[in-house]
């Protein structure tokens, strides 16, 4: 974990704002991210963390502008990378910033490559979109962005099709069309879901290690605590659309400020203790087309008071860098 | 590469040879062919002269051996009606079939690949229902039917509209003439490619992967026909493969409703009229061009595909 107190200088990259995401449906508008802000400095790591549901793939696919129209529709709020707001980009100017500023590593990589086009096309398209450079160039640069992500005997393996590569390797490939036009903003949907532990690891580290090298902004988006832990400088946690709490990891671990939080760290098992059944949050995520008026977590909060079942709270904070959206705090 | 295309025609030699064997039983089985060219008044000479010249008191095992090394050579012996050789007969024939096969097929393509591209982008426009009647129309309409109403829609009924009936109603005398039968043959397979493609596309458009190449900042053109394309082809094509098999072997309803001369025809005029040799032969004939274009089909697998070339 690297410590804050020299990240804070660094510029703002991202700066997102109100960012409303709504789905129109048969059973009604469902309010996938309702609401978002935060920001990003340059080499900084920010995680997303909530359950299935929670609109954190919502909030990555709008940042790339990805969200499948109709149904879904950005309603409100801004993005602004680097100062541009993407909400306003036409597809052309956005396919000229997808892939080159702003990139996306996708969660499963069994699946995210095409199976009918080389892995050394399939890394070199992105750099022949957004660079305007002879051929032999891209094969080079090509070559570079698979060491960088230490796949072994890069040269041979850019002839090879997905098929024929390791999950690991694969995950690496993917990883290596994120970096390979240097962007601004990276962001990491779940990236090791779908490999074993130690493959995780090595890649998690791998990650890293590029990020510190390039200064890249990082959102991580993920459920796993272990991870967040290891790998982020600020995290974001998200409920029903929006953000309950945000602060310096340390101070989320130490001081969860927010009861679903609360119960999020509680649910992660313990190697010391030994527990007969594992923690897990009473009742269901709401659904989103049908949201309570007051703080949709109050049905499955054990502190709920009869101003939580009213009004959403508001956001109070609990130290300069760390806020929570729960009416204990008032 | 090389050895899944050896594998291939390996295979597609091994279908050829069971074939003829299954030809020669049936063939066989099918009726002592004595009957039929001798009758009620010849004599017991006749009777042995033509089991020797036909070869019926050697061995089955020798009798097959001669009739595969005389298919090798192309002869199938005489035709009973035509009183030449049936290789002959059936060579005549080729042209018009594969005219009429590679024409039906090439509707089926321009009108089923398109239409289920855009069906599936565009899902739910005009177009996608435009789409879902000529599929309706195409796999749900007997084709004995539907040519019978294209000839009264296109060569009777609108003739005073347009003056004159627009093509010709049958035979192959023009170049025109070929267009109804085609499209009264390619209508069900257009309707088909159109449908799988569709589904196929559907699929590919929602896959991670065309997710990861628009994250790259793929433009959409691309992403449809490069990306999504190259894969959702992949079930047409097997289809194509059974398709163009049977258009080029001839559709017996079809080339009857147009009255055109192929090998459709030729193989009920030789079915009814017990004409054995030319019977055998047109089978061999189908066999081996059904055989050829599932064999290009597969190739063309290969080619689109790297997990079949590899493995």
């Amino acid at each position: 974990m690297t410590t804050s107190t020299t990240e804070n200088t660094a510029p703002v990259v991202l700066e997102v704002d109100g960012l409303k995401t709504y789905f129109e449906t048969r059973w009604g508008t469902v309010k996938a991210v309702d609401g978002v802000s935060f920001n990003l400095r340059r080499g900084e790591t920010l995680g997303i963390v909530g359950e299935s549901g929670s609109g954190k793939s919502v909030t990555m696919l709008s940042l790339m502008r990805l969200i499948p129209e109709p149904p879904g529709r950005i309603v409100d709020g801004q993005i602004l990378l680097e100062g541009q707001d993407l909400v306003q980009m036409n597809d052309k100017e956005m396919s000229e910033i997808r892939g080159s500023q702003i990139a996306l590593i996708i969660q499963d990589p069994m699946t995210s490559l095409n199976p009918v086009f080389s892995i050394g096309n399939q890394v070199g398209e992105a750099i022949k979109i957004h660079q305007d450079i002879p051929k032999r160039t891209v094969v080079q640069q090509v070559l570079n962005v698979l060491r960088k992500v230490n796949i072994p005997a890069a040269e041979t393996r850019v002839r090879d099709y997905p098929h024929q590569m390791s999950g690991g390797m694969r995950q690496r490939v993917v990883g290596a069309i994120g970096i390979s036009c240097e962007p601004i903003v990276l962001i990491a949907d779940e990236p090791t879901t779908s490999l074993d532990v130690t493959i995780q690891a090595q890649y998690l580290k791998l990650l890293k290690e590029l990020q510190e090298a390039s200064n890249i902004g990082l959102i991580f988006i993920t459920h796993d605590f272990g991870i967040v832990a290891k790998m982020c400088d600020r995290v974001a946690v998200m409920y029903a659309g929006r953000i309950v709490e945000m602060g310096d990891v340390r101070d989320i671990f130490n001081h969860p400020s927010h009861p679903y939080t609360e119960a999020l760290l509680a649910s992660v098992p313990k190697l010391e203790e030994d527990v007969d059944r594992l923690y897990s949050i009473e009742g269901q995520p709401p659904t989103l087309h049908d949201l309570p008026t007051g703080c949709p977590f109050a049905p499955r909060c054990q502190y709920v008071m009869d101003k939580c079942l009213e009004t959403y709270p508001l956001q109070f904070d609990v130290t300069d860098s760390h806020y929570a959206a729960c009416w204990r705090l008032e | 590469m090389q050895r899944y295309l050896l594998r291939r025609i390996l295979l597609a030699m091994v279908t050829l040879l069971a074939v003829s064997l299954i030809i020669f039983v049936m063939s066989r089985a099918a009726g002592d062919p004595r009957h039929v060219y001798l009758d009620d008044y010849s004599t017991q000479e006749d009777w042995d002269r033509l089991t020797a010249t036909l070869g019926l008191d050697k061995p089955y095992y020798q009798q097959y051996g001669i009739f595969l090394g005389s298919a090798l050579r192309g002869d199938f012996g005489q035709s009973i009606k035509e009183g030449r050789p049936s290789m002959e007969v059936i060579v005549e024939r080729i042209p018009a079939t594969l005219q009429l096969g590679l024409a039906a097929f090439a509707f089926s393509v321009i009108v089923g690949v398109p239409l289920g591209i855009l069906s599936a982008v565009k899902r739910g426009s005009f177009l996608d229902m435009a789409g879902k009647v000529v599929a309706l129309v195409g796999q749900s309409a007997p084709v004995f039917w539907l040519g019978l109403m294209l000839v009264f829609l296109f060569a009777v009924r609108w003739n005073d509209w347009f003056g004159d009936s627009l093509v010709p109603p049958y035979g192959r005398q023009e170049i025109s003439s070929i267009i109804l039968p085609a499209v009264t043959l390619g209508w069900f397979y257009a309707a088909a490619n159109l449908r799988l493609l569709r589904s196929a596309m559907l699929n590919v458009l929602d896959s991670e992967y065309v997710k990861l190449a628009r994250a790259k900042g793929v433009s959409n053109n691309i992403v449809i026909w490069k990306h999504s394309l190259r894969n959702a082809l992949i079930p047409v094509l097997t289809f194509a493969g059974i398709t163009l098999g049977s258009l080029v072997t001839g559709s017996l309803v079809v080339e009857t409703v147009f009255a055109w001369p192929g090998l459709g025809q030729l193989a009920i005029q030789a079915l009814a009229g017990n004409d054995y040799p030319l019977l055998q032969a047109v089978v061999i004939v189908f066999t081996l061009m059904y055989v050829a274009a599932a064999l290009s089909v597969d190739i063309m697998y290969a080619y689109i595909d790297p997990r079949i070339r590899y493995s």
